[in-house]
């Protein structure tokens, strides 16, 4: 590996607050979406030439928003600058930068708010911390609210829960309605319009990548397990990220997956019209963009008939489907309209829909049917990391705090080697890896490594204490950003794996159930 | 008698302004739609969960408590003192002190150190700690000076240059009838009605909305149910009749 043209944060003995480094991030910046992009999401192609275009335009989609998001209003005027967030942001942690304390990064926004919505900050600028919108503010939105990874941590210490993922998506929003998009995100997202999944992998790619799946695990097994696409008819459907189908090691979770369905006899399928359970729109606030995305599961869901949908390994995908699609597509229970009756009389009440497959597997695990050599596991010493929006904007299972014991539950289920790491930085307070929230791009490759710079300081505890060699985590973007950061720190980036990766390796297949 | 005017006409406005304002505020955050189910995670599942995690946030400062000790201290300290004080001062405001009202008296008078205590404790946060110091605008010193005028002013009364607080009573119990009686002559009094009136005059501009803000938080009062209820705001709604 090269070295790095920035300076990594450095492990600290006893981590206290670091000293702030004013500027510090203020270079970071994502690639401009192009007018290409830009379009075929539905958004402005570019920036207006004039800048009092763009200023109107800014304030007035603002204006618009404050009336459709309650968080947006209420975050704008409850903060009291108390500051229990200031020290709670991977970002700010790694870098130092105080735009990254997350109240710094509201205000670039709430400045805003206060001078065009408010009296005093009408009358007063100076003395409410107001200002006038100008170009350089928004290139300043456009810096650092691309170096917020949505992962709501400040929003757990925020004494009125001020959520700045909420503002964040407001203003990333507001930019991709100005022309202002990032391209990463909005590239991704146009290949889901067109193609179905964030890769842009076609159907017949995603059967013959399936059908050699199926060649691997036989040669590996001995055992027939199937990895099914577009078949009607089947039980479940199982949506994923679409890095399970190529990524390493995501895809040992994916094996994972079907060998679960194998021995519990269960029926399922992929779709190739749905093959992607990410959901960018989540990144970029526009809900549209998420519905859009959305319905494609519907679409899917209807014309397969499935009676359970079933999501992969995905943090931001898990929030998207447990919390929004029913909003969004219909797909969960208790719906009294015809758009979400029509698909909710197909699904199967016994069953929360969706499901994430960690329920699905501790389930089966609990009902018996499913078991495991665990000593395959034995040369793995593992811990687990949360990802941020299971544990702070989702659930599992039928009580609050199922998403941090089920995934746990499965691990010792499957090894017997578990530990975890500082409570500080595991469940509700679990660091995001650095990589959420649309900056998996290489561009950001600074801003990622340094936002790791927590979680890879809890890992190094638990290295050193017990030779932990395995970080289990349930999310696509954590694997593949831990892939890449790890090195960074002097570790192995075969380290991270899938929980589903720790279930394949012990399942038994065959006769017993 | 001049200053008796003043301070009639500046509470009536003051009261109009605060009332007015705050109803609107509140309208205007309930009439807001939160289109997506966003509690904070792992939240509570049914409503009475929700009021019991609101109550903790609302007495206890529950995650502020996780987020900074200090902080919690000197804020908790502040706002309890605050409401054991204000809670002392509605014996203006009855004619007839139910006995409650009585009982609490020595705990708001000595309530008061407890606020001035907290607000000095956060004042100086804003002085000592780098992080606070750069998110720290003039308005919140300005904030925390004024309330700290009006403490001071207040126990000076309650504690040193005693006021007839009879007629203060009178004063305002008039004001309720539309009947001018005369305020004390008093410095202390004078500064510390000019304060509480300059604060309800910009409650509802201002960060002080926090606290019909917290009830309306939705990460922290919506109940976490989106599998078994389908949150669909009247906007959103309008995509599906397409
Ligand atoms: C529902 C009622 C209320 C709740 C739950 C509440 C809660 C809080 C919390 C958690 C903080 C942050 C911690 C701190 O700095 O103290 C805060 C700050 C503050 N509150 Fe309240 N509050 C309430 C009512 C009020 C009222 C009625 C006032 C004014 C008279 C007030 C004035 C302030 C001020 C000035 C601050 C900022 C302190 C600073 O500058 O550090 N609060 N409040
Ligand atoms: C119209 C409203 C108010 C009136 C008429 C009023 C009047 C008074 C009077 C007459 C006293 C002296 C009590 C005595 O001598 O025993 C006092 C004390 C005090 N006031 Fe106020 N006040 C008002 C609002 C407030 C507000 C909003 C605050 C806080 C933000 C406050 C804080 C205090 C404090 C800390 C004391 C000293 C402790 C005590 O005696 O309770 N006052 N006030
Ligand atoms: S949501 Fe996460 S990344 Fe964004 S400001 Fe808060 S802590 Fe930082
Ligand atoms: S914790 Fe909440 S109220 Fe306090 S500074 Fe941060 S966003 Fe503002």
């Amino acid at each position: 590996m090269a070295a790095p043209e920035f300076e990594l944060p450095k492990f600290r003995e006893y981590p206290t607050v670091p000293a702030l480094r004013e500027g510090a991030m203020a270079h970071s910046k994502p690639y401009v979406a192009n007018e290409k992009i830009q379009e075929a999401i539905g958004f402005q192609a570019k920036l207006d030439d004039d800048w009092r275009v763009t200023h109107d335009k800014v304030i007035a989609k603002f204006g618009e928003l404050l009336g459709k998001y309650r968080s947006l209003k209420v975050f704008m005027d409850a903060c009291v600058h108390c500051g229990s967030c200031t020290d709670k942001c991977h970002y700010f942690i790694g870098s130092q930068d105080p735009k990254n304390m997350p109240v710094a990064r509201q205000e670039l926004m709430r400045s805003i708010y206060r001078r065009y919505f408010t009296w005093p900050g009408k009358l007063f600028p100076q003395l409410v911390g107001a200002r006038d919108l100008t170009k350089e503010i928004l290139d300043e939105w456009y810096s650092y609210f691309w170096q917020c990874s949505e992962c709501r941590r400040c929003s757990v210490f925020c004494p009125y829960g001020i959520d700045t993922a909420e503002v964040t998506m407001a203003a990333r929003h507001i930019l991709d309605s100005v022309g202002y998009g990032q391209k990463y995100s909005n590239e991704i997202i146009g290949k889901v319009f067109k193609i179905g999944n964030n890769l842009g992998l076609p159907g017949p790619a995603l059967e013959d990548t399936l059908a050699g799946l199926e060649e691997d695990v036989k040669e590996d097994t001995g055992v027939a397990v199937r990895y099914p696409i577009d078949e009607p008819g089947a039980e479940v459907l199982l949506v994923t990220p679409s890095a399970d189908f190529f990524a390493e090691p995501h895809i040992e979770s994916l094996i994972g997956y079907g060998k679960v369905f194998h021995a519990a006899g269960i029926s399922w399928t992929l779709s190739s019209h749905a093959s992607e359970a990410g959901n960018f729109g989540l990144f970029n606030g526009s809900y549209e963009t998420m519905r859009k995305v959305a319905l494609r599961i519907r679409e899917a869901a209807l014309e397969l008939g499935v009676k359970r949908i079933v999501v992969g390994e995905c943090g931001h995908a898990w929030r998207v489907a447990y919390a929004f699609w029913n909003t969004l597509n219909g797909v969960g229970a208790g719906g009294k309209d015809p758009f979400s009756i029509e698909l909710q009389k197909q699904l199967d009440p016994r069953y929360p829909q969706p499901s994430h497959i960690c329920e699905v597997t501790w389930d089966l695990i609990q009902q018996g049917r499913l078991k495991f050599d665990k000593e395959a596991n034995d040369h793995r010493i593992i811990t687990f990391h949360d990802s941020c929006n299971v544990a702070r904007a989702s659930r599992m299972g039928g009580y609050a705090g199922g998403q941090f014991d089920i995934p746990r539950n499965i691990i010792k289920a499957v090894a017997n080697k578990f530990v975890e790491m500082d409570e500080d930085t595991v469940r509700e307070k679990t660091f995001c890896c650095g990589g959420g929230g649309g900056v998996l791009t290489d561009e950001l490759l600074e801003l990622r490594v340094k936002g790791a710079f927590p979680r890879m300081e809890a890992l190094k505890r638990v290295v050193d204490a017990h030779g932990v060699n395995f970080m289990a985590t349930i999310c696509a973007i954590c694997k593949a950003q831990f892939t890449k950061v790890l090195p960074y720190y002097g570790f192995n980036m075969r380290l991270v794996g899938g929980v589903h990766q720790l279930v394949s390796t012990a399942i038994r297949l065959g006769q017993e159930q | 008698m001049s200053m008796t005017i003043f301070f009639a006409v500046l509470f009536y406005l003051a009261a109009a302004v605060f009332t007015l304002g705050l109803i609107y505020k509140i309208y205007d955050f309930a009439r807001t739609p939160a289109p997506l189910s966003i509690p904070t995670t792992p939240a509570p599942t049914t409503t009475p969960g929700v009021i019991w995690r609101m109550f903790r946030e609302v007495v206890f400062f529950e995650s502020l408590f996780k987020g900074n000790l200090w902080t919690w201290l000197f804020g908790w300290m502040f706002h309890m003192g605050l409401f054991l004080v204000l809670i002392r001062h509605l014996r203006y405001f009855v004619a007839e002190a139910p006995v409650w009202l009585l009982f609490i008296q020595p705990f708001g008078k000595y309530a008061s150190f407890m606020m001035m205590g907290g607000l000095i404790g956060l004042w100086g946060r804003r002085f000592f700690v780098e992080r606070i110091r750069y998110i720290s605008t003039p308005s919140d010193h300005l904030w925390l000076a004024l309330l700290l005028v009006i403490g001071v002013t207040g126990m000076g009364m309650t504690f040193w240059m005693h006021v007839d607080v009879v007629a203060v009573k009178a004063f305002f119990l008039g004001l309720m009838v539309f009947e001018i009686n005369a305020l004390p002559a008093h410095m202390g009094l004078f500064l510390h009605l000019l304060g509480v009136a300059v604060l309800m005059l910009l409650f509802p501009f201002s960060k002080l909305l926090h606290a019909p803000g917290v009830f309306f938080s939705p990460t922290r009062n919506m109940a976490d149910n989106p599998r078994e209820q389908r949150h669909l705001a009247p906007w959103a709604a309008n995509f599906e009749k397409s």
